[in-house]
């Protein structure tokens, strides 16, 4: 009794049997579809129809509906259509299927003009509430750390420590290796270019200006948004989708204590230290190109770098590195807290977490260098 | 395949993490058409083995054998088309979190059949219906949905190709006792309405009374036991005594 489906028309007196025979399950969808769209049609003749399925051989969900469906759509007015011939085995299937009330509402999601309007208004709008939300969590941040200057007792240590393997130890390799290789093209632009002005020896002056003020630490900052402040809002927002911030909550705990203060102690201690390095490291490379392909030896490099620098620009560079570190702790916590019930969500906010962090970073660095041109550092 | 062949055949299943033994030559027959209730303490296994034929916990030994097809030695398009023909309700329902409940439930048949979209939200409508939710639940996000309508939309998404087969891991807990009792009486009406085979991992007593055909026990990494609910009450293993014997079960037998 399996095999295609079918449905015939069979006349039986006055009245019309619509005969299911054959295999109705999912497999056939589209021909039963069009099956029961046809016979729809019969719907508002003058015969009185019913529905054979006694010869179905297979019967799944998607068949009984169908059936359903063209019952429905065959019963006029007070008059139902029938289904007749139901084994005891369908039967209840059919029953399930009955009781299934009518189309759902399809929202619509046309893209619209004003709609598109609408998006960027709420966006621009929401500029305000970010910075809101990050000086709260500065408030929230800055006040923990008040608690933890009266009760030394309730202070992370593990937990910092931790966090400061995982971003500065850990970070150390990459950084120092990204750092080196921008002193290297640094050092060669600048031989390449000034040499035909007989200059070459400037290189000198322009990469430890470059490097100690502005390059190293600007640098390592962005590296440090794209790989410490990301992994922050994963962590947290992993950490809220699976209500483990609530349960902190619930036991008395304040989150921003134990979760985020540690992080935000280890990436300010991490900044300065990696940023240290960096800018060692961006020398050494610029050093070294200097000499191997400039023609500088050693010697002259470093005698040229203690003429052309002072400790000023050395505190310059690292002065900025923990507030821009507090920076990208804060845009990635709040972002991480912020974060709702789905992946998707996850993902949105560790994407805000690092062009936001990175944002800032530059902002930042826009206004120390205002504040230094002005106190003529 | 003959009708008496069994549609799930483990034999000699041994899976390992690190030097912990959790199966060992563990040999197990699921037949055609029944409820299978799967029982044993915490920890024993009972998800390990769920996971292992359904392929996402690898075995060091052992065959696995499912509707027939030997999943070793099947190709992708053989266990495709065995994954099709079943469904799985993880314990947390494990429903794609950044989807709708009717996205979800639509995923499978997007995948495997050529379906308008009007038959598609039909059919999605039914599913609702049968694991008794309202239709207005299919706009929401899974993490809108309380635990129990997880469990419930988990189950619509599992059943949404009308498989053969079901793997239900703990499908009744975190239900309040109606909520399970409804369900149990769901899992009957579907395993009578399509021929339905049913592996269910449980805990909980009025399941296996109401809705199993046959329990199997798991201890020690093998089935220590396997029949009837009257063959498990007659049984003198410990903790099997302890298991049907106890306060709890007492009140459930009332």
């Amino acid at each position: 009794m399996s095999g295609d489906p079918k449905l015939e028309r069979i006349a039986k007196g006055n009245a019309l049997a619509l005969c299911a025979t054959g295999t109705w399950t999912a497999s056939f969808a589209p021909v039963l579809e069009r099956m029961v769209a046809d016979a729809e049609k019969l719907a508002g003749g003058s015969q009185n129809i019913f529905i054979d399925v006694s010869r179905v051989g297979k019967l799944d969900t998607f068949g009984a509906w169908l059936i359903e469906r063209l019952r429905r759509s065959l019963t006029q007015g007070a008059v139902e259509t029938q289904i007749a011939g139901l084994s005891a085995n369908y039967a209840s299937l059919v029953d399930e299927v009955r009781r299934v009330r009518a189309t759902p509402v399809i929202e619509s999601s046309t893209i619209t003009i004003t709609g598109m309007l609408e998006q960027i208004g709420r966006a621009v709008a929401g500029v305000a509430g970010t910075v809101a939300g990050l000086i709260d969590m500065l408030g929230a941040v800055l006040a923990a750390g008040f608690r933890i200057l009266i009760h030394p007792r309730s202070f992370r240590l593990t937990s910092t420590v931790h966090h400061l393997e995982q971003v500065c130890w850990r970070a150390v390799p990459i950084v120092v290796l990204i750092t080196f290789l921008i002193g290297c093209i640094i050092a060669q632009q600048g031989i390449f270019h000034f040499r035909r002005f007989g200059a070459d020896i400037f290189v000198v002056d322009m990469l430890g200006v470059l490097v100690l003020r502005e390059i190293g630490v600007l640098l390592v900052a962005i590296m440090v948004a794209g790989r410490s402040g990301s992994a922050y809002t994963a962590e947290l927002g992993s950490m809220k989708m699976r209500e483990e911030i609530d349960a902190l909550r619930t036991m008395g705990f304040d989150p921003i204590e134990v979760l985020v203060l540690p992080r935000m102690l280890a990436l300010v201690l991490a900044l300065p230290i990696l940023a240290f390095l960096g800018a060692m490291a961006a020398l050494y490379g610029g050093g070294l190109v200097a000499w191997l392909y400039g023609g500088v030896d050693p010697e002259a490099f470093l005698l040229r770098l203690r003429d052309a620098i002072s400790i000023d620009h050395f505190i310059v560079g690292i002065v900025k590195a923990p507030v821009m570190a507090a920076v990208i702790g804060i845009v990635a916590c709040v972002e991480g807290l912020a974060v709702q019930g789905s992946a998707e969500s996850l993902g949105q906010h560790t994407t805000a977490s690092v062009v936001k962090g990175i944002f800032f970073v530059i902002v930042m660095d826009g206004v120390f260098a205002i504040f230094f041109a002005s106190i003529g550092m | 395949m003959t009708p008496e062949s069994p549609i799930i055949r483990v034999r000699d299943i041994t899976v390992q993490f690190g030097t912990t033994r959790v199966l060992d030559g563990l040999n197990l027959d699921v037949k055609r058409g029944e409820i299978l209730g799967f029982v044993g303490p915490s920890g024993a296994g009972k998800s390990v083995l769920t996971r292992t034929i359904i392929g996402l916990v690898p075995k060091i030994a052992g065959s696995i054998e499912v509707f027939g097809v030997d999943l070793d030695a099947s190709n992708t398009s053989q266990r495709r088309s065995v994954e099709r023909r079943w469904g799985v309700l993880f314990q947390q329902g494990a429903l794609f979190s950044s989807l709708t409940v009717r996205q979800n439930i639509q995923f499978p048949m997007r995948e495997y059949l050529r379906v308008s979209q009007r038959l598609m939200d039909e059919i999605t409508m039914a599913k609702l219906t049968m694991v008794g939710l309202k239709p207005e639940v299919a706009e929401r996000f899974p993490s809108e949905l309380s635990g129990g309508m997880i469990k419930r939309v988990a189950l619509a998404r599992a059943l949404s190709l009308d498989p053969d087969l079901v793997f239900l891991d703990e499908p009744t807990s975190g239900l309040d006792p109606i909520g399970a009792g409804d369900f149990d009486e769901l899992v009957r009406t579907l395993q009578r309405t399509l021929g339905l085979t049913v592996f269910m991992v449980t805990h909980d007593l009025d399941s296996l009374y109401t809705a199993c055909d046959r329990i199997a026990v798991l201890g020690n990494g093998k089935i220590i036991a396997a029949g009837s609910i009257a063959d498990m009450q007659a049984s003198q293993h410990p903790w099997l005594r302890q298991y049907f014997h106890g306060k709890r079960a007492r009140a459930v037998m009332g």
